[in-house]
């Protein structure tokens, strides 16, 4: 009964955003206040129905119903709670009703803080957001329901993915899709401006904060996923450049031009073309994903299991979408004049060349994710691509952009002097030329110019994005003053950019300076590795609540003295399935990573991975000042002040939104 | 064919987890060169992984392969070629310069070069043009759509 | 209209058409670099008498199947009927065992029958990653003078047979 109750709330939920759709879209275009009304409602609707759907989904995992069929794949009675709930986002069914689920809430959230837009705008929003949601929900009825029910139900039902059984993994995918639909907000904004015709500045200021938040959840997600990978897979990599991964970066990395385009659009009027053009890419980018992960298309480590209707029905889908927006956008910017001047000193230009970097990379990353789809196709032989090819392409494109990072910031809208800029900066350069060139000498056990040229530029990045403030202070304010006054906007930004800072540094010492070693062991034997003396205890079995398990004891010593023990595990879970549970002693300058292997002979010797990796941390720590720097930059006090004052003002508003 | 990856899946299902030898080389430069050799060549059965992080039986014993040629003497492009000669480009992760990949390894510099030029092009444009004055005006309706309440009081 | 801004549309264009016919296509299918080729040398241990040796030396002259299986390997199983009708037909099969047990493999044989004419032990890969070899079951069509003429990785079947490989050996044969 209860899977059929979340049946029907989809198929309501298709209703209501059909309504959601047509309605107000139809009742902007002719002028029918009473359509344009119906959005909003709609939106809260749809949202209700798909919770309701959510909701019986997770019931059925909670009670094992296994007549259900998608609960039978991807749970049994031993599961633990956290992840029976963790499993509705499991497996291709669920999260795809997860992905509805996160486009409602963004939906229905636009519904409510949006009181400073126009109606009628905002009934665009919806009404596009309502177009993107009848795709999803279509999808899903037709291809993918997870409600279907199974005619014998088995007694007990099989495993979710082990993979997937950790605490990390199992909130990585919500942070993600909310990430990935987030984008649509901007989109919805870009398409609701285009059709009514005003490609203004407007849209731009009130689909910032949206993108923001939803850059935030993106960044958080793939960092997430990341660190996942680095304790779970037992081989000690962050990143491995798989098309899947791509599939996140590349919305990621067109999202961080947009967050800055949008900047320019907003305070200059300035590309306003541009701006909506890589909203559209933003939001295309994460449905390619989609595709890319469903459709069978790419082999990859976490593509779902597929099916080839699937793939047709989001093909399909994303031609629409993706194909009708480009069309819109092909008539409709023709018509956009910009007439904003602008030097080749002034921040307009940093900002461009930042765009231009950034979406150049995304291009190239998207160019070797698909070439081996295009060759194939071609019938011009199989190849890979893969980390090679990626490192060199995305690595010497990361170093000018990180140069402009702190100088764009210094730079001043409209027109700057290029002197004056460089008598403010030419002793950081100094300062970051030298400083890196020296730090690695000094610290590191091996000279290296990579090395060299990441903390230089890591240095760069913060002397620079720090003068800024100095810079405000130095019109006669104190700096206590300035830092009082210096709005949210612009710590996050400084918060952003020092994040830049921090992941460099992770990045090139952790590439550079990791050492590991695979040896054999017995208990009693110790071997040093990176100045750390391993010594091996020995291993012992255990059992999990659904699985068999061998946990190792490694004492970790430094000159003699005990640092920490950890305790590497590997799991045979019930479906057969190997998983390694890496022993890892984390540190802000240095992890220290133990993975168990199989049992050499009958001596009790066994093999260990072991690793050094110098700074590891520093990458996702930049991460995290880099999503709380978005999140400043989203809770900036004006957009609050402006909703405020719309409110207070929301007499005349309809006139001008009408207009 | 479709048949055949759904057994592979049945059979090894996802032992696509890392696994360990311990293999020993008395000369570091020996070492590196495995290591770098099993981080570029692809597991055919896992698909996703490199021969380091696939515990494939095949994965196994190409690396222990790899392990044999490189003891013996072999050099990178050696074992590289002795691999693709029996899988095909496939097997590498770095792709090959070749005909059919001109366009993959040069793609990124065209479209860094377009986008320059274009880049160029607009900011010629742009230092040239005089009418900063509907912008503004433009820039002043944005605030009245904004800001009404501002806009009444003044 | 200005051109330049169809620009993206006629990539995505592009793109949606390569995304279309990708679905047609197995990604995980990696063809055989060795049809056409002269067929890789091999000598491996007798499942049945470790002092023997399989060799493709033996072969030649003769038009046969090369056929990669282990007992570890469900569609080995479910090929293994058919495989013991083209024996029935007359045609000579090589089995090479891979990365198996041999008392578990010659039960399988005296179980089901031997379509082999020989079959080879091969445990640690050598011999099958000469042949690009990297699942099972796989089968090869070797001609008289000794090159690879056809590859199919997956089970057997009469279809296939009778629309691909019988054809060939007959071409193969009269020539």
């Amino acid at each position: 009964m209860i899977p059929e109750i979340g049946h029907i709330a989809l198929i309501l939920a298709l209703c209501m955003s059909l309504a959601q759709s047509f309605f107000p879209l139809v009742g902007a275009h002719k002028g029918i206040p009473s359509w344009v009304a119906l959005a909003k409602p709609a939106a809260r609707a749809n949202l209700l129905f798909v919770l309701v759907a959510y909701g019986c989904l997770t019931y059925s995992f909670l009670v094992h119903d296994f007549s259900v069929a998608y609960v039978a794949q991807n749970s049994n009675t031993k599961l633990p709670t956290l992840y029976q709930i963790s499993g509705v986002w499991g497996a291709h069914e669920g999260s795809l009703l997860f992905w509805a689920l996160t486009l409602s809430v963004w939906t229905a959230a636009v519904s409510f803080f949006s009181r400073s837009v126009p109606d009628v705008m905002v009934a665009r929003v919806l009404g596009v957001m309502g177009l993107v949601t009848v795709g999803f929900l279509l999808f899903m009825l037709l291809t993918s329901n997870p409600f279907d029910r199974l005619l014998n139900p088995p007694m007990e039902g099989r495993e979710l993915n082990p993979l997937l059984q950790d605490p990390g993994l199992a909130i990585h995918p919500p942070m993600l899709y909310m990430g990935y639909v987030g984008f649509s907000v901007a989109f919805a904004f870009a398409i609701a401006a285009m059709l009514g015709g005003r490609l203004d500045a407007a849209w731009a200021r009130w689909s910032r904060p949206w993108t923001n938040v939803a850059w935030v959840f993106l960044t958080l997600g793939i960092a997430l996923g990341s660190w996942w990978a680095y304790y779970e897979l037992g081989w000690g990599g962050w990143w491995f450049w798989d098309p899947v991964e791509n599939a996140s970066f590349m919305p990621w990395i067109v999202g961080t031009a947009l967050m800055h385009s949008l900047a320019v659009t907003e305070k200059r009027g300035a590309f306003k073309a541009w701006t909506v053009l890589l909203a559209i890419f933003a939001f295309s980018l994460s449905l390619l994903g989609t595709f890319l992960v469903r459709s069978g298309v790419l082999t990859s480590v976490h593509a779902f299991a597929t099916d080839p209707a699937r793939g047709v029905f989001i093909l399909m889908f994303l031609g629409v979408v993706i194909g009708g927006s480009l069309m819109l956008y092909s008539w409709r910017a023709n018509q956009i004049k910009s007439t904003v001047k602008f030097d080749l000193v002034s921040r307009e230009t940093a900002l461009l060349m930042n765009n231009v970097i950034l979406v150049v990379t995304a291009c190239s990353i998207l160019l070797g994710t698909l070439y081996p789809l295009l060759l194939d196709a071609l019938g011009a032989g199989k190849i890979s691509v893969g980390p090679p090819y990626f490192n060199s392409v995305f690595v010497p494109l990361t170093v000018p952009l990180a140069i402009l990072v702190g100088v764009g910031a210094l730079m001043r809208w409209k027109q700057d002097d290029a002197a004056l800029l460089f008598k403010k900066v030419w002793i950081y350069l100094v300062v970051s030329i030298v400083l890196g060139l020296l730090l690695p000498a000094v610290f590191a056990p091996t000279y290296s110019f990579g090395a060299a040229l990441g903390v230089g530029l890591a240095i760069w990045v913060l002397l620079t994005s720090f003068n800024w403030l100095l810079d405000r202070a130095s019109g006669g304010r104190g700096l206590l003053q300035v830092i009082r006054n210096t709005p949210r906007g612009a710590w996050g930004m400084l918060c952003g950019h020092s994040g830049v800072a921090i992941f460099i540094i992770g990045v090139s010492l952790t590439s550079i300076y990791s050492v590991e070693k695979d040896v054999r062991v017995e208990a009693g034997q110790s071997y040093n590795l990176g100045g750390y003396d391993f010594l091996f205890h020995g291993v012992e079995n255990f059992r999990g609540p659904n699985y068999q398990g061998a946990r190792g004891t490694i004492e970790i010593f430094k000159d003699g003295e005990p640092v920490t023990t950890v305790y590497p595990e590997k799991r045979n879970y019930t479906t057969g399935m190997p998983m390694t549970e890496a022993g890892i002693d984390a540190g802000l300058t240095r992890d220290l990573f133990v993975a168990l292997g199989e049992p050499l002979g009958d001596s009790g010797a066994w093999a260990l991975r072991l690793y050094h990796k110098p700074f590891i941390r520093w990458i996702w720590l930049g991460g995290i000042f880099m999503a709380l720097g978005g999140l400043l930059a989203a809770s900036d006090q004006r957009y609050f002040r402006l909703a405020r004052k719309a409110r207070l003002a929301a007499a005349d508003q309809v006139t001008a939104g009408a207009a | 064919m479709r048949r055949l990856w759904f057994v592979f899946f049945l059979l090894v299902p996802l032992v696509c987890q890392s696994s360990i030898e311990a293999y020993s080389f008395e000369d570091p430069e020996k070492e590196a060169r495995y290591k770098v050799l099993i981080d570029e060549l692809r597991c055919l059965v896992c698909q996703n992984q490199n021969l380091a992080a696939s515990n494939a039986e095949l994965a196994k014993d190409m690396r222990r392969l790899t392990y044999d040629m490189v003891q013996r003497g072999a050099t990178n492009e050696e074992v590289v070629t002795y691999m693709v000669d029996r899988y095909g480009d496939f097997v590498m992760y770095r792709p090959p310069f070749n005909s059919s990949t001109y366009l993959l390894w040069i793609g990124p510099f065209i479209i860094l070069g377009i986008a320059i030029l274009v880049l160029a092009m607009i900011i010629r444009r742009k230092g040239q043009e005089q009418t900063p004055v509907t912008s503004d005006a433009d820039l002043q309706r944005v605030e009245h759509l904004l800001n009404p309440s501002k806009d009444k009081s003044a | 209209m200005k051109a330049r801004y169809l620009v993206p549309l006629g990539i995505f264009i592009v793109l949606v058409v390569f995304l279309g016919i990708g679905l047609t296509l197995n990604p995980r299918d990696v063809p055989s670099v060795l049809i056409n080729k002269k067929a890789p040398e091999f000598s491996l241990p007798d499942l049945f008498d470790e002092n023997r040796v399989v060799s493709s030396e033996s072969m030649k002259g003769k038009v046969w199947l090369l056929n990669v299986w282990g007992t570890w390997c469900p569609e080995c199983w479910r090929e293994h009927g058919f495989l013991m009708y083209l024996k029935g037909e007359g045609v000579p099969i090589v089995g090479i065992d891979w990365r198996d047990e041999s008392a578990e493999a010659k039960k399988m044989l005296a179980q089901e029958g031997n379509p082999f004419l020989a079959v080879g032990v091969d445990p640690e890969s050598k011999a099958i990653m000469d042949w690009g070899v990297y699942g099972a079951p796989e089968t090869f069509l070797i001609d008289k003078e000794g090159f690879i003429r056809w590859k199919y990785a997956g089970g057997l079947n009469a279809e296939l047979w009778r629309t691909e490989l019988k054809p060939l050996m007959d071409q193969l044969e009269g020539s």
